[in-house]
């Protein structure tokens, strides 16, 4: 895609606000991107630190730091804040800076909506983090949080959570929604949807999918709540409730919710296996439709998740074969950027390094999912740390390196400042080595029978666990490391040229680093 | 000499650090890596299949991996300035996305023959009722009547690191089921308060406990011997320490074994008769509370403020008799106090008598004592 820009320098062009009410009132899509993007790497940090306390534990066999009660609430907190406050407002962060910018649209289609979206989320998290200190403890049932244990069994801040889960997802739809409708109604002339950057396909494809399942989760939140304030029984199997009933609902958004944590990743990763290749993606289309039939497949594959509940048998074979069938555009997205690098001219910058690192090991979390596929292994996987290694691949080093290499691969466009190589590279392999060292065991550790949720085990798994713990170590303060670089850019650097990167293509290269204020009030040319 | 040593660890720092930091782990254990192959025909396919799958999948990651490592190291903007213009290709592109179709196949079709064994759903030869209870499990032997619990048997002082961890740690139990040889077992597997999950590797069964279900699983097992499992769904607080241990033996021991059960059995009913003193009921009904109630209500009677109310100074356990022994047999709706009827009378009568007496409850209360004949009474059909 070629663009033609007109710089023009308009004089009624105004900058931000001054102060607090720049943040609090602020309804341009670069602001709230920031926004988001900071919330979200604040929430990396409270439930990374919740990790480390998970990791402490079980260092070594015997209950050392927590009681087995609090380490279920931090096991609960980490899931659920990395999910929801971690990996999705970081998303929606890099949509709402970059999605305006890549389609050649001045902002959001709908800015205010954009502004609210991101201020109830403190609240929501606010809410959540507070039941650490209510009577009885925080949630202690699991991100999945499966009735009865989480109604009927419940402590009573289960309400709270309740009511934080339905901002969450408040937001989400609402996000989502400005993100379609900028998507429909906002391309600049000649940006037809099969000339959208791969980063905005992945998010159409995305946002459509929080539309359809924010509201399922919605419903079993709500469910939960009926059960436990109003006498219904709608999981309660003594009043004629299912419980399993209540995991169907469940993953049916569960499932759709990891490729909402995944397909922007495969967008940003796309640019930057593009970029540092010097080289056209290969197989743009195959790409789209590759995404396009994962988010569909996604809505038929929940049940992979409850092979052991006593489904019938040819439930289980349907959900097998299903699951098994997302392979194959899953691999067809991994085979396009091996391809893409393939008799390119490759060099390895931070964001590249992240890239590469995130096909690799993704792929790895892709295959040990396939295995899990297979019912009847999955009957001795299942619950077990194998499970925890699989989504760890595909959440850690997926989700999270694709957001770490995007940071590094735009932040010269966000901030105006280049940073620092050498550290970037330094963070990169510290992380690398870390995340390796903690979930690679893992896998080992699941087959040889040790469960998930577990805050002490028998002493043939001691010596893994310790090595685990080892690498999730030193992955958290790596992050520390990644804090400090972040700041660094931003206070000043090396200015960064417009198109920052020497192979990089796309519309928001075209404008100023730092990007001002505003771009594109008068939609770019493009053929 | 010298020199080249100093160069070679110069430019080897970053191994030598590796190779130092991960030196501690090289006598780690390498045994406990992988699934075990189990000792039925159905655990033995089960691991056959994992195999199958597994190198499938390295050998899936190796292609893949080096045609990338390949060209990270061949495609450099050093060595190969110019880089090529093609970006697509349909005939790869139809290959690479039929070629695993069918691999994908391949491995769906055995897995698909396993999993319609598994699910065979002929009676077996002895059938037992597995319920998994917060946190403990409860096995019924259907046919024989035979009924026990099966709790963890670890002392909390090895748990607490203060006395050196047994062999066994959180693998062993007071009570093993037992099961003989060669005969077709199913399990009918349910739970009475939140979900389970009841999984023994060696037999590839894992079945969620369902409040309000019925799963079944069904095993053969040849070899006696010991075998260790665990629950798999998290149930709460103790869900790390509810183990599974099942004992196989040949028939004839069995048949003892089952026997003396029922002997035991007998031996109980035989005790709701006898007249009681306070000492005794106390003295049965401590190890029942800290085998049944302890994990909520704790060893101190204090209960955890806000999900497990206190039974040291509760009204009901000082002075109301009644409502006591109704809770225990009715459970509290909407709270994780479950029934405990499936307790014998006397040991109900224990442990009600013994929280009515500890704790100063008695000092301050009315201290009356409950007897096994107020719960004959109160299972009697009310007019
Ligand atoms: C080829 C692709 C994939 C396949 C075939 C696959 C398959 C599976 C299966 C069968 C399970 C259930 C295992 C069990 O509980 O026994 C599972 C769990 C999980 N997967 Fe995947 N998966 C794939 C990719 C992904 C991706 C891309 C993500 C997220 C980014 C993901 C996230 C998860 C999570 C979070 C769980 C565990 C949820 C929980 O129980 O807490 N998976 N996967
Ligand atoms: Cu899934």
């Amino acid at each position: 895609m070629s663009a033609v820009i007109e710089n023009h320098h308009d004089d009624h062009d105004h900058g931000p606000a001054k102060g607090i009410t720049r943040w609090l009132y602020t309804t341009n899509h670069k602001d709230i991107g920031t926004l988001y993007l900071w919330f979200s790497f604040a929430m990396f940090l409270i439930g990374g630190a919740m990790a480390m306390i998970i990791r402490a534990e079980l260092f070594q066999p015997g209950m050392q730091i927590v009681e087995p009660e609090f380490y279920n609430q931090m096991i609960t907190l980490h899931g659920l804040i990395m999910i929801f406050g971690g990996v999705m407002p970081a998303f929606v962060g890099l949509a709402n800076w970059l999605v305006p910018m890549m389609i050649g649209a001045p902002d959001m289609a709908l800015p205010r909506m954009n502004n609210l979206s991101f201020w109830i989320l403190p609240f929501a998290f606010f809410i959540l983090l507070s039941s650490l200190f209510m009577e009885g403890g925080a949630p202690n049932f699991g991100w999945t949080f499966y009735a009865p244990l989480s109604t009927t069994y419940a402590p009573p801040s289960v309400t709270f959570f309740i009511f934080s889960v339905h901002i969450m997802g408040a937001s989400s739809i609402m996000g989502a929604i400005n993100v379609v409708v900028t998507i429909m109604n906002m391309r600049a002339p000649g940006v037809t949807l099969m000339k959208m950057p791969l980063f905005v396909w992945s998010w159409l494809i995305t946002a459509y999918l929080l539309i359809a399942v924010m509201p399922v989760l919605a419903g079993a939140v709500t469910m939960m709540l009926m059960d436990i304030h109003f006498g219904t029984s709608f999981f309660n199997a003594a009043g004629g409730g299912d419980p399993v009933l209540f995991q169907h609902i469940f993953w049916f958004f569960g499932h759709p919710e990891v490729y909402i944590m995944i397909l922007p990743a495969f967008g940003i990763v796309s640019h930057i296996i593009e970029t540092f290749s010097r080289k056209q993606l290969f197989g743009y289309s195959s790409m789209v439709w590759a995404m396009l039939s994962i988010a569909i497949l996604s809505f038929v594959v929940w049940a992979h998740h409850m092979f052991t509940v006593g489904l019938p048998l040819a439930a289980e074979i349907f959900f097998m074969w299903a699951t098994m069938l997302i392979a194959v555009p899953t691999g067809v997205k991994v085979f396009n950027w091996v391809a893409t690098m393939f008799r390119g001219s490759l060099t390895f910058e931070t964001p590249m390094l992240f890239a590469v690192a995130f096909v690799v090991l993704f792929t790895i979390g892709g295959l040990s999912g396939l295995m899990l596929a297979i019912v009847p292994a999955d009957f001795q996987y299942h619950d077990t740390y194998f499970v925890v290694a699989h989504f760890h691949y595909v959440l850690v080093p997926g989700a999270i390196f694709s957001i770490m290499a995007a940071v590094y691969y735009w932040i010269p466009k966000w901030s105006g400042n280049m940073y620092d190589e050498r550290l970037g590279k330094l963070h990169f392999w510290l992380s690398f080595i870390g995340v390796n060292v903690t979930f690679f065991p893992q896998h080992f550790i699941g087959l040889a029978g040790m469960p998930r949720r577990y805050p002490d085990y028998a002493l043939i798994f001691a010596d893994w666990n310790m090595v685990s713990s080892i690498g999730a170590f030193l992955f958290g303060f790596s992050q520390l490391l990644f804090l400090f670089i972040v700041i660094k850019t931003v206070m000043g650097g090396k200015k960064a040229t417009d198109q920052v990167w020497e192979g990089a293509k796309g519309l928001e290269w075209t404008v100023a680093s730092p990007a001002p204020y505003h771009t594109f009030s008068t939609p770019p040319k493009v053929d | 000499m010298l020199f080249n040593l100093l160069s070679f660890l110069k430019r080897n720092t970053f191994l030598i650090a590796l190779l130092l930091l991960v030196s501690p782990f090289m006598q780690a254990d390498w045994f406990a890596l992988n699934m075990t192959r189990g000792s039925t025909d159905i655990s033995n396919e089960v691991f056959e299949l994992h195999m199958l799958i597994f190198w499938i999948c390295v050998a899936i990651g190796v292609i893949v991996f080096s045609v990338m490592f390949y060209s990270m190291w061949a495609h450099t903007k050093k060595k190969n300035p110019v880089p090529a213009r093609f970006h697509e290709n349909h005939k790869l592109e139809i290959a690479w996305t039929i070629i695993p179709f069918l691999i994908l196949i391949a491995m769906a079709v055995p897995a698909s023959k396993t999993l319609v064994k598994i699910y065979d759903d002929e009676a077996g030869d002895i059938n037992i009722q597995v319920t998994g209870y917060q946190w403990k499990w409860q096995y019924r032997y259907l046919e024989d009547d035979v009924s026990f619990f099966s709790n963890l048997s670890t002392d909390l002082d090895e748990i607490y690191n203060l006395v050196p961890k047994g062999e066994n740690y959180l693998q062993e139990v007071d009570e093993m089921v037992v099961i003989p040889a060669g005969k077709k077992v199913r399990f009918l597997i349910t739970a009475n308060d939140v979900i389970h999950s009841w999984w023994l590797p060696a037999f590839a069964i894992k079945q969620d406990a369902i409040p309000g279900f019925v799963n079944t699983a069904w095993t053969i097992v040849d070899e006696p011997g010991i075998y260790r499992g665990k629950c798999t769904e998290l149930c709460g607080k103790n869900h790390g320490f509810m183990p599974i241990v099942v004992k196989v033996v040949e028939q004839a021991e069995y048949d003892e074994w089952v026997f003396a059960k029922k002997q035991e059995a007998i031996k109980l009913a035989e005790l709701t008769t006898k007249e009681w003193t306070a000492a005794e009921l106390v003295e049965r009904g401590e190890s029942i509370y800290e085998v049944n109630c302890v994990a909520c209500h704790q060893t101190s009677g204090q209960g955890i403020s806000g999900i497990f109310p206190a039974l040291a100074g509760s009204d009901i356990v000082m002075n109301n008799k009644d409502r006591n022994i109704e809770i225990l047999m009715e459970g509290v709706q909407g709270a994780a106090m479950n029934s405990f009827s499936y307790l014998s009378e006397v040991e109900l009568a224990a442990v009600i008598t013994y929280t009515r007496q500890s704790w100063g409850n008695a000092e301050k209360g009315d201290g009356e004592i409950v007897i096994p004949k107020d719960i004959v009474d109160y299972k009697e059909p009310k007019i």
